[in-house]
């Protein structure tokens, strides 16, 4: 029990901490100018030469094995609802690291889909 | 307001780019790893796995799709703030149970489906919120 504790934490951490790091990434980088292929290739090289995608990556990368590790001891429907606190821990880093605005209903929404995505993986 | 409703547009069009490529992907790992089996944690275990997963192509498939999740998601966090974008990601697992009834005929508990208007509301309370709270550096320079 304890070591799925243990690469659960790191699997939530993991990606909200990678998804916080590379929009910053991102916003840093800037949208692109069109939807285009070419367009929308060059924005990708762009957002790769920036760190803190690097930063992310990794850890995106540390949470999916983190997934694949629990997946091949727990059944779905005891991870997915569990590492759904993630929506939680996301919104806090969003409001607290990134400095985004979480109105009530935002706030709200976020939890009803946390209740709701616990609720449908758990049958 | 011409400029909010095409963010609000692009916006919808990335975030069902990365619902599509995310489900198919998670789909297809689930599959793979599956046909891989329980991963031990020792250290032959552990290389025992990583040849079982590379070399096998559902899990490949899935890497692909996943991919894809990865670039529309990258996309749209560089104008949207991610506590938008993020919960919408969840409209998957809403959309997989509507799937499994119209085309499986699955049978679905009452708290599944409670577990899905909660998701849908949920959603649609986030959706309607400002898509973007924070400044952006915009590649656009005006004329």
């Amino acid at each position: 029990m304890m070591r799925v504790i243990l690469v659960l934490a790191v699997l939530i951490l993991g990606s909200t901490g990678g998804e916080i790091a590379i929009t910053h990434g991102m916003k840093a980088t800037g949208e692109p100018a069109r939807l285009r292929p070419l367009a929308l290739l060059q924005f990708l090289w762009r957002a790769v030469r920036n760190g803190w995608f690097w930063m992310g990556a990794p850890l995106m990368a540390l949470s999916f094995y983190s997934l694949l590790l629990l997946l091949s001891w727990e059944p779905v429907s005891f991870v997915i609802p569990t590492s759904a606190l993630s929506y939680v821990v996301g919104t806090l880093g969003a409001k607290y690291i990134l400095g985004e605005q979480i109105s009530a209903a935002r706030w709200a929404g976020v939890l009803l889909v946390c209740a709701g995505v616990a609720l449908v993986a758990a049958g | 307001m011409a400029s909010e409703r095409r963010l609000r547009i692009k916006t919808l069009i990335m975030v069902l780019a990365m619902m599509v490529c995310a489900n198919a992907g998670d789909l297809m790992l689930k599959r793979g790893m599956s046909q891989v089996g329980a991963v031990q944690l020792t250290a032959s275990g552990l290389a025992q796995a990583f040849r079982f997963t590379v070399t096998n192509g559902t899990i490949w498939v899935g890497i692909f799709f996943l991919t894809g999740f990865m670039l529309s998601y990258m996309t749209v966090l560089s104008w949207a703030d991610y506590s938008y974008v993020m919960p919408a990601g969840a409209f998957g697992y809403a959309l997989v149970t509507l799937l499994a009834v119209v085309f499986l005929h699955e049978a679905v508990s009452p708290r599944r489906w409670i577990g899905v208007v909660l998701i849908c509301t949920g959603v649609l309370l986030v959706g309607q919120t400002k898509p973007r709270t924070t400044a952006v550096a915009s590649e656009v320079v005006p004329a």
